[in-house]
């Protein structure tokens, strides 16, 4: 199944069965989604529940969020991540927050949905992440799919829960194959570990999962040791126990992320580990992640902006070496 | 119109389009990439709309190529960019929905909807601070005038009196999504209504484009505060390169190319000037040949060197302190 297919089947499950599960987005409805996701959904649930909305993205999140007060369960798509900055206000001073500031009386279950990250030169207004900024926001759960499985059931479970769910997609995954165990439900809250091993841990989320893969090889031979891949899946709260248990055994951590290196994500990880697990390090962690630029057009310029799969395995090998591996 | 004007119009019409269908073929080549939005069969608009406003300062969308060349920025500085190559107008980071040109006071190349509208009128502010004389010019589809933004610059440019004019490329459509299943109601002029005077213009028609953008440029410039003129065209092209187009019917498509631009253009020259086929003929060949030179330069232009990636993320001075 492709990752789109399984980001459709959970949301047609749940809007199988629950009619208070609706859709709403710009081109969501009648065509499909610009990433194909709600395709097919507006003939089977009709268009009161596949929500056409005009380019309003702070009324697409805050209408959510006044659906999800309202007793419906919404799950709002921002074509791409950029547009969500719009409705950062919704999304940090309303979705985030009703919960806590009513003392628990009120409940959003909301799911709110972007794909995000360098695509295709798609250039500076249309490339960005946000998971650094909206992990920062107490009171909203952030999951990352980058295994076509974890967006099946992570996605069906956001539904289902009772708590906003920011859910990052990546543009370059849609079409992703993989296949999805249906009859074995997942914990969403928990990391995935990609390939276990003993020397090294290499933790990544969202595509960089799959550069670190292709990157792995290359690395073990040139090192001449095993890596251990994690792919985080929840970043907010994060997965705390499989890193230690990785980091323990290891000894190493090298993070990967597609973002700009400062103020970014894997910072949180790499400050994990500094002040919890310190003397369980043999080396400093390695950080490896996009430059401090807006991502340029040009498709040279725009693959030096980020990791890719060859410059993680030379970064890493070169870290290795100089730091006993 | 002055024949000038109009020969000038319609050139810089024939040029646009076969622009545009070179952009096409370029794309498809891949030497041109990421999201391409083409502006074939909204050529009058975009022509006739730069040459009235000839003096002032532009902001508009991603869908700016025939603009920004109407403004006076060199074809072959647009397709360059398009080419992502370091002698495109910005440098090759932009790419085609980012092409700024402030010697030309082109400020983009905005590629989120209803985004530059604020800058608008910000920066109508300053021309009326300063006694300039002259205003600012919004571009905008329909689909911006549902956004936040769009109804802040309203009222904003309205209560301060700025000299903005607001220019609504109404071609039905946001991608997939027909106005009137977002909006109540298709002309959305009347949503300025109550902030500043509208004008309705037929967006397929160059000369009255041309007529009621001037009218709206002189208005701004008299200090009378904000127009709004909205004009109803039609793009023949998908979205972008990557939508199909397919809600459209083809019935729907054959009545909006019958109302052609440029075939109502060569119509006017012809009845108002005599014009004959080989003056468009002319015409036609110059067109293109400004577009293969355009390409030809495109395509032989040196990529940006690696270096170019942190340049210009601050500005030189400040640069230096941070390295
Ligand atoms: C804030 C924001 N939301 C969504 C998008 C995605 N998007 C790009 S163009 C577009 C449609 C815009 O339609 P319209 O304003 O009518 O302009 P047209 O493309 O028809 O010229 C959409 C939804 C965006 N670029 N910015
Ligand atoms: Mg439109």
């Amino acid at each position: 199944m492709l990752y789109r297919e399984a980001l459709n089947r959970a949301i047609d499950e749940c809007m199988a069965v629950d009619e208070k599960v609706v859709i709403l987005g710009e081109d969501v409805g009648r065509y499909g989604g610009s990433y194909r996701v709600s395709e097919g959904l507006v003939a089977k649930y009709g268009e009161a529940r596949c929500i056409d909305t005009p380019i309003a993205e702070l009324s697409i999140v805050g209408n959510a969020v006044g659906m999800a007060i309202g007793g419906l369960r919404p799950i709002a798509e921002i074509m791409t991540a950029n547009f969500s900055l719009l409705a950062f206000d919704q999304i940090i001073n309303h979705a985030s927050k009703l919960h806590y500031m009513s003392n628990g009386k009120i409940r959003l279950p909301m799911v709110v949905r972007f794909p995000q990250g360098v695509s295709k030169q798609l250039a500076a207004q249309h490339s960005e992440s946000y998971e650094q900024m909206l992990s920062a926001v107490p009171g909203l759960i952030v999951w990352a799919a980058s295994d076509v499985n974890y967006a099946y059931h992570a996605l069906k479970q956001a539904i289902l829960m009772d708590d906003p769910v920011l859910f990052i997609e990546h543009e370059l995954l849609y079409n992703k194959k993989g296949e999805v165990d249906v009859d074995t439900p997942l914990d969403p809250f928990k990391a995935r570990i990609v390939k276990e091993g003993k020397d090294l841990t290499i933790v990544s989320y969202l595509k960089m999962v799959d550069d670190v893969m292709t990157a792995v090889p290359t690395i073990e031979k040139e090192l001449g040791i095993s890596c251990e891949v994690i792919d985080l899946q929840s970043l907010n709260p994060i997965d705390h126990a499989t890193l230690e248990a990785s980091i323990k055994k290891t000894g190493r951590l090298v993070v990967v992320e597609e973002d700009h290196y400062t103020g970014g994500y894997g910072a949180q990880i790499v400050s994990f580990a500094a002040e919890k697990l310190f003397y369980a390090l043999d080396a400093a962690p390695l950080r490896l992640a996009g430059e401090d630029v807006p991502i340029p057009y040009n498709r040279s310029l725009e693959l030096a902006s980020i990791p890719t799969p060859e410059k993680i395995a030379a970064r890493i090998v070169e870290w290795g070496k100089s730091n006993g591996l | 119109m002055e024949k000038r004007i109009a020969e000038e119009i319609y050139y810089l019409m024939e040029l646009g389009r076969r622009f545009e269908y070179a952009a096409k073929e370029h794309y498809m080549t891949g030497e041109i990439s990421g999201f391409l939005h083409l502006d074939i069969g909204q050529e009058a608009l975009s022509v006739a709309a730069m040459r009235a406003f000839d003096h002032g300062d532009v902001f508009t969308t991603y869908r700016e190529h025939i603009m920004a060349i109407a403004r006076g920025i060199e074809p072959k500085a647009v397709m360059a960019e398009l080419f992502g190559k370091t002698t495109g107008v910005s440098g090759g980071k932009g790419g085609s929905m980012h092409l700024f040109d402030p010697t030309h006071f082109f400020y983009g190349g905005d590629a989120i909807v209803g985004g530059h509208l604020p800058n608008a009128v910000g920066c109508a502010y300053a021309r009326k601070l300063e006694k300039a004389g002259h205003g600012v010019m919004a571009v905008f589809g329909d689909g911006a005038t549902n956004g936040g933004a769009f109804f802040e610059s309203l009222n904003i440019a309205s209560a301060w009196k700025l000299p903005v004019l607001f220019l609504c490329e109404n071609n039905r459509y946001a991608i997939g999504t027909e106005i009137t299943r977002v909006a109540p109601f298709l002309e959305q002029a009347k949503k300025a209504e109550p902030y500043m005077p509208t004008m309705e213009v037929d967006g397929m028609d160059a000369v009255a484009v041309y007529e009621a953008v001037s009218e709206a440029r002189d208005y701004i410039e008299k200090g009378h505060g904000p127009i709004f003129v909205e004009a109803f065209t039609c793009r023949y092209e998908g979205h972008s390169m990557s939508d199909a187009g397919t809600y459209r019917s083809p019935q729907e498509m054959q009545i909006c190319k019958a109302k052609d631009p440029i075939e109502r253009m060569k119509k006017y020259l012809k009845e108002y000037y005599n014009m004959e086929d080989a003056y468009f003929d002319e015409v036609g060949k110059k067109a293109q040949a400004a577009v293969d030179t355009a390409v030809e330069f495109a395509a032989q232009s040196p990529e940006p060197e690696a270096a170019a990636l942190f340049e210009h993320v601050f500005c030189k001075e400040c640069s230096d302190v941070v390295s």
